[in-house]
C-alpha cells in the first residue's frame, strides 16, 4: 500500500526525531542534505534507514542510499511502487 | 570500613558532581556494582565501587560538587551490621568540604521515592539496544535476570507498559526522566528540576519546550542555592583547551600519512550488508576500528601511557573512540577490548557507546582508560586528519573520508575507494619507523577483511 505523502514526511520526521530529538525538521528546506542538515555520521544514517524500513515495511538496501538523501527524495523513494 | 569516593574519570578531572545515586543505605553492593552516576566537563558517568560492602552512609547530595578524592558514601563489610543513615535530602546544601561530616538529617525527603531495586542495572549491548529501539530507559526496567540484569524480555515488557500509558512513576528514582540531552542541559542552567516539569513529548519524555515553560510558569523553584559553574559546553571547551594545550606543550608529534585502498574491504561490506537486515548492517567505521586495534596489539609501543616514569605498553587495547556531541565538543571514550571482538560484536559495542556518549551516560571505565585513540572525520567530508594525542596516550589515529580515487592497479588504471589513514605519535615513545610499520599492519589488515 503506497504511504501518503503526509505519511512518507511523517516517517521521514519520525525518524530524524528519534537520532536528534530537538531538530527542527519543518523549518529544514525540502531539498537539503538531510546528512549535513541534522549532522548525522554513518551510524545515525544507519539508524536513520532502520527506521524507515521499519515504517516503509520492507528492507532498504545500501544501493538505495542515494534516494534517501533529502526529505524531497525520501518521500518519493517512500511512495514509490515496488 | 570502606569508602566509596569521588573518582578522576581521566587526567583532566579535578571535580565532579554527584547526579544521582543509584543505591540506599542498606544496599548490599558487590565490587564493580554501579553506585552512582558523576557530572563531569564532558559527561554524565557511571560509577561502580571497588569494594564488597553494605552502604552505610551517602555522604553527598545530587547537584554538589566536590574534589576527586572525596568521600561520597561509607560502606561497611557484609555480615556486620551496618549503622544505616538516611539519605540526605535532595538538594540540601552542605559546604563542600574534603570531607563532609555525614548529614544527620532526619528523613529522607518526602519527594524521593525509592529506587525500584537496589542492584546495580547489568545489561548486554543487545539488551540496550533494544532499549534504544523501543525508548526504554533502563534505569526504570526491573531486571528479572541474573544478578537484577535487565533482560531483553524486560525490556520489552517495559516498552509494552509505556506505550500502554500504565503508570511506572512510582518506582522512578529521582532524577530519573526521560529528557533530551538538550533539555537536561536547559533545566540545568535554568535551574528547573525534571521532576517538576509536565513532559509532552513522545512517550513522556521531557522537550526544552517543557523545561522553559517550567522556568516561565511558575513551578516551584528548586529550594537549594543552584551551585554556580559553566555549563557542559563550556565546562566542556575549557577541559578540551587544558588537556589539548597540555599534549602540544609536553608531546612531541610526529606525523605519518598514507593512502589506504579499501576495495577489498567496501566490496566485502557490500556483500556482507546485502544479506542482513538494516540493523545488522556494518558500517565501514567498524572495519577500520577493528583493524586499528588489531594492529595496536602487534605494535605494543603506540598502544598505552607516558608517564613521569616514561613508557608504559598497555596489556590490552582499550581502543579510544572520538565521538562528536550534537550540543558541541566531544568525548573520547573507550572500546574494552576491541582486538578481542569480532566486528559483528565490535560494531554493535560501537552503537551502544555513541548512543550512550550522546545521552550523556558513559561509564567510568570507559572515559579512563583508552589506550589509544582513533578518531575518524570521514563524515564530515574531510580528507585527512591529524590529531592532537589525549595525554598520557602516546598515539592517535585518523581516518579521512573514503573517496574514489584514480589508482595504478597492476599496471593499469582504476577507480578504487581510498582513505587517508594518519597517525600522529608521540616521539618520546616511539619513532616514525615503529609508527610507519604500525600504519603498514592497519593497511595489510584491511586488505583482508574476512579475517578481520
Amino acid at each position: 500500500m503506497t504511504m501518503t505523502v503526509d505519511e512518507a514526511r511523517g516517517a521521514v520526521t519520525f525518524a530524524v526525531h528519534q537520532i536528534v530529538p530537538d531538530a527542527d525538521v519543518q523549518s529544514v528546506d525540502d531539498d537539503a542534505d538531510l546528512r549535513a542538515e541534522f549532522e548525522l555520521d554513518s551510524l545515525d544514517f544507519l539508524s536513520f534507514v532502520e527506521l524507515l524500513s521499519n515504517r516503509a515495511g520492507h528492507r532498504i538496501d545500501e544501493e538505495d542510499y542515494p534516494y534517501l538523501r533529502t526529505m524531497s527524495t525520501c518521500v518519493a523513494y517512500l511512495r514509490a511502487e515496488r | 570500613m570502606a569508602e566509596f569516593r569521588m573518582p578522576s574519570l581521566g587526567a583532566d578531572m579535578d571535580r565532579g558532581t554527584v547526579l544521582e545515586w543509584l543505591v540506599r543505605p542498606g544496599d548490599t553492593v558487590h565490587k564493580g556494582d554501579l553506585m552512582a552516576v558523576v557530572d563531569t566537563a564532558k559527561s554524565a558517568v557511571e560509577v561502580e565501587t571497588f569494594a564488597d560492602g553494605v552502604v552505610e552512609k551517602i555522604l553527598i547530595t545530587p547537584g554538589e560538587e566536590v574534589e576527586v578524592g572525596t568521600v561520597l558514601a561509607t560502606l561497611s563489610p557484609v555480615g556486620e551490621p551496618a549503622r544505616i543513615a538516611p539519605a540526605p535530602a535532595a538538594l540540601a546544601p552542605s559546604p563542600p568540604a574534603p570531607s563532609p561530616p555525614a548529614p544527620s538529617l532526619p528523613a529522607p525527603s518526602p519527594t524521593a521515592p525509592s529506587p525500584p531495586s537496589a542492584a546495580p542495572k547489568v545489561s548486554s549491548p543487545l539488551v540496550r539496544r533494544r532499549a534504544d529501539e523501543l525508548g526504554v530507559d533502563l534505569a526504570n526496567v526491573q531486571g528479572t535476570g541474573k544478578r537484577g540484569a535487565v533482560t531483553r524480555a524486560d525490556v520489552e515488557h517495559a516498552a509494552q507498559v509505556l506505550r500502554s500509558g500504565a503508570p511506572i512513576a512510582e518506582s522512578r528514582p529521582l532524577n530519573l526522566h526521560r529528557a533530551s540531552p538538550y533539555a537536561r542541559r536547559v533545566a540545568h542552567e535554568l535551574g528547573v528540576d525534571l521532576a517538576a516539569v509536565t513532559a509532552t513529548g513522545r512517550n513522556g519524555a521531557i522537550r526544552a519546550e517543557d523545561v522553559r515553560a517550567a522556568a516561565a510558569g511558575g513551578s516551584p523553584p528548586p529550594q537549594a542555592v543552584q551551585p554556580i559553574r559553566p555549563s557542559r559546553p563550556d565546562a566542556m571547551r575549557e577541559t578540551i583547551a587544558r588537556v589539548m594545550a597540555r599534549s602540544k606543550r609536553e608531546i612531541p608529534h610526529y606525523y605519518l600519512s598514507t593512502a589506504v585502498d579499501l576495495d577489498e574491504s567496501m566490496r566485502w561490506l557490500r556483500e556482507r550488508n546485502r544479506q542482513l537486515t538494516v540493523s545488522e548492517r556494518l558500517v565501514p567505521a567498524a572495519l577500520l576500528l577493528k583493524a586499528s586495534a588489531v594492529a595496536a596489539r602487534q605494535h605494543p609501543g603506540v598502544n598505552g601511557f607516558w608517564t613521569e616514569e616514561g613508557f608504559t605498553a598497555a596489556r590490552s587495547v582499550h581502543l579510544g573512540v572520538a565521538i562528536s556531541l550534537r550540543g558541541g565538543g566531544l568525548v573520547a571514550p573507550a572500546l574494552h577490548d576491541a582486538a578481542d571482538l569480532s566486528v559483528t560484536e565490535l560494531m554493535s559495542a560501537l552503537r551502544d557507546l555513541v548512543a550512550r556518549a550522546r545521552r550523556g551516560r558513559l561509564r567510568r571505565a570507559e572515559l579512563a582508560d583508552p589506550t589509544i585513540t582513533v578518531t575518524n572525520l570521514g563524515d564530515q567530508g574531510v580528507e585527512s586528519v591529524f590529531g592532537v594525542i589525549y595525554p598520557p596516550q602516546v598515539a592517535l589515529v585518523g581516518f579521512g573520508r573514503v573517496v574514489d580515487r584514480p589508482v595504478a592497479v597492476e599496471g593499469l588504471l582504476g577507480v578504487r575507494p581510498t582513505v587517508t589513514l594518519t597517525l600522529s605519535a608521540d616521539h618520546r615513545a616511539t619513532d616514525g619507523f615503529t609508527g610507519a610499520r604500525f600504519l603498514a599492519t592497519i593497511d595489510g589488515l584491511l586488505q583482508h577483511p574476512e579475517a578481520l
